[in-house]
């Protein structure tokens, strides 16, 4: 038990965190309920498959710029792609558009593999590529997108038996984010790849060394790392109905998250839960300058100062560990 | 003691060319300007003449400032994003305080910010260590956030552009445009500046190799925090001088030239790994991708193409550079 505790006590801290977030975030605004958690799960909703995205390339030792990049590719393609078409083709639009993703997340980590430039230096530059390839499919927003796929996201999950007070707390969206990522990550962490990920970021050359393919893994990362961006894009196309050619706010929210979620950025260590309760945490935070009524645009200048201050803070820690 | 000298191992013709081009990046790329030119007047024969270039020039001016951001920064094995937010926000604040306080005023005004968003990405790169493509990315958020409060603050007073920053961006005296008055100085210092000044030669040492560096006795940080600050005033000049140029100040009027202005440095032969470049060899990137900018117009290239464009040509030319320049 204890041991648990000493593992975890960076994940523990945020749940807490969160816990006392919430608890503000109630004096702030006494009637926030089920309904205000349900649109807080919304709301990060995209954020998170950014952060999961982030998270697994991140433990890879990488990083990928491109990620909000590919989920506006990703998204557009499946406006595009059910644009016009029956509700029932849209059950081919998925998986292919999340197919799409992993082919994405693989390039560019053939890329730095191949090219043996540097990942933020190749991710940055295939950020204009994914971007400008999202113009080219769709130049201004539009597309359309399959209603029972929308109503995937909206609501709440119904489970017979169990009374409403209790199934009002559990929005589908939180559903979908969590089998997404379980679907995943529950495999991945008990492969041979999940450890060779992990192995490959904490010190590359005793991973080689051990008999890992380090190339062949740094692609299995980065295109995992496409997966999730896609789940991602196709998150936003289903919650706003159409595909917008523009990326998102996604990238620095991702690294702040990753960062604050006790991932370190040189790679090796952390798991998922802590970006994804980070990230929860961060849109909360947004959430409750909303409800004091600052200015949006002062909540964005807030917003990111937060994040800045989590990566230097995030980077200081990575100083001190590597001066001891 | 017989002191036998040994000749210089005889280098194969493909080494030989491989390191001329790592050492004088300038000509290569002088040629491919040339070619780009000679391809453009094929295609639309006598589009090449005095107007054009100066045209040409006088769009490349503002670009080639920004780079000059990035080549430093880049010198240091860093890179500056908020470039094309610093930028932004002086045109803005110069076209918006004019009305108010005058010109003069409100162009010292409108450089504030960039010394301020400088001084935080030198302390986050320099002294947290945070790597500065992600702390240069967050200070440009902040930013762009501070200048939509800005906006709203000052709806009423209306816009306009000085006259002077006008005649600067887009008058041309005599075939050369003016605002070659201010930038043929800035060229010559920074061009200076990197070659013969301790300061240059810091650059290029914390670049080259850091913990040398500070071995031999250099405050990394404080390199980096001068270093980002100087990019932050450079990329507010040219925020001016892109106003003066478009004389319609926007909210994202200068964010198009920030990939620009990264491709620009890589192409010139700046490694963005640092270590090695200059300033020349990015002033005749920045007039390169000009031109390949008016050719793929005349081609009727989309917009979303032309980012795929930017963004293979920036990796395609690392690569290269990183491959001649690892067996040299």
């Amino acid at each position: 038990m204890t041991g648990f505790v000493k593992r975890n006590a960076w994940v523990i801290g945020l749940f807490a965190l969160f816990a006392a977030l919430v608890v503000l975030t109630r004096t702030i605004q006494p009637d926030y309920g089920a309904a205000g958690f349900g649109s807080l799960v919304q709301a990060v909703l995209p954020f998170a498959f950014a952060v999961a995205a982030q998270t697994v390339v991140v433990i890879a030792g990488g990083i990928d710029l491109s990620i909000a990049s590919m989920m506006a590719l990703t998204s557009v393609t499946a406006a595009v792609l059910m644009d016009g078409q029956t509700e029932s083709f849209a059950i081919l639009v998925v998986p292919m558009v999340l197919l799409l993703g992993v082919l994405l997340g693989a390039i560019n980590g053939a890329l730095i593999v191949i090219s043996r430039v540097p990942d933020i230096v190749v991710t940055l530059a295939m950020l204009f590529v994914w971007q400008g390839t999202a113009l080219l499919v769709l130049e201004t927003p539009g597309g359309a997108a399959a209603e029972w796929l929308k109503s995937l996201l909206v609501g709440t999950v119904a489970i017979p038996g169990v009374p409403t007070a209790i199934t009002d707390w559990i929005p589908r969206a939180l559903v979908v984010l969590l089998v997404c990522l379980a679907v995943v990550f529950v495999p991945l962490y008990r492969s041979r790849l999940g450890l060779s990920i992990y192995a490959i970021g904490s010190n590359n050359l005793a991973a080689f060394r051990s008999g890992v393919s380090v190339g062949w893994t740094r692609i299995a990362a980065y295109a995992i790392g496409g997966l999730f961006a896609a789940m991602g894009g196709l998150v936003l196309t289903l919650s706003t109905g159409i595909g917008a050619p523009i990326p998102g706010p996604y990238l620095l929210a991702s690294v702040a998250a990753v960062v604050l979620g006790g991932v370190a950025l040189t790679g090796g260590t952390g798991g998922i839960v802590g970006p994804i309760v980070a990230v929860f945490i961060l849109r909360l935070v947004r959430s409750d300058l909303t409800f004091l009524a600052v200015d949006p645009n002062v909540t964005t200048i807030v917003e990111g100062a937060i994040m800045v201050v989590v990566v230097m803070l995030g980077a200081l820690l990575a100083l001190r560990r590597r001066a001891t | 003691m017989t002191a036998t000298t040994t000749a210089p191992p005889a280098l194969s013709p493909g080494r030989r060319f491989r390191r001329f081009m790592a050492d004088y990046p300038i000509v290569p790329l002088i040629v491919l300007l040339a070619v780009l030119m000679v391809v453009l007047e094929i295609m639309r024969p006598g589009i090449v003449n005095e107007r054009w270039v100066a045209n040409t020039v006088k769009f490349a001016i503002p670009l080639a400032i920004l780079a000059a951001c990035q080549t430093m920064t880049m010198l240091t094995g860093g890179i500056d994003l908020s470039v094309g937010t610093i930028a932004t926000m002086a045109a803005f604040i110069v076209a918006t305080q004019t009305p108010v306080h005058g010109p003069a005023i409100a162009v010292m005004i409108a450089l504030v910010p960039g010394v301020l968003i400088g001084l935080a990405n030198g302390i986050g790169a320099g002294v947290f260590r945070v790597h500065p493509l992600i702390m240069t990315l967050g200070t440009s958020l902040i930013g762009t956030g501070a200048l939509q409060v800005y906006q709203r603050t000052v709806i009423a007073t209306g816009s306009e552009v000085p006259d002077a920053l006008a005649w600067l961006g887009t008058g041309v005296t005599g075939g050369f445009p003016n605002a070659l008055l201010v930038f043929v100085p800035l060229a010559a210092v920074i061009i200076y500046t990197l070659r013969s000044t301790g300061f240059g030669r810091l650059l290029y040492a914390v670049g080259d190799n850091e913990k040398a560096s500070r071995i031999s006795g250099v405050h990394y940080w404080q390199v980096i925090v001068a270093v980002y600050i100087v990019s932050g005033v450079l990329a507010g000049i040219a925020g001016l001088l892109y106003v003066g140029l478009i004389k319609a100040p926007s909210l994202s009027l200068a964010e198009p030239l920030l990939l620009p202005s990264v491709a620009a440095a890589v192409i010139g032969g700046t490694s963005i790994f640092g270590g090695r470049g200059g300033y020349a060899g990015t002033i005749v990137g920045a007039l390169i991708l000009r031109v390949l900018t008016t050719l793929l117009t005349i081609l009727h290239m989309p917009e979303g193409l032309r980012d795929v464009l930017f963004g293979l040509i920036i990796l395609v030319v690392t690569a290269i550079y990183l491959r001649i320049t690892s067996d040299t």
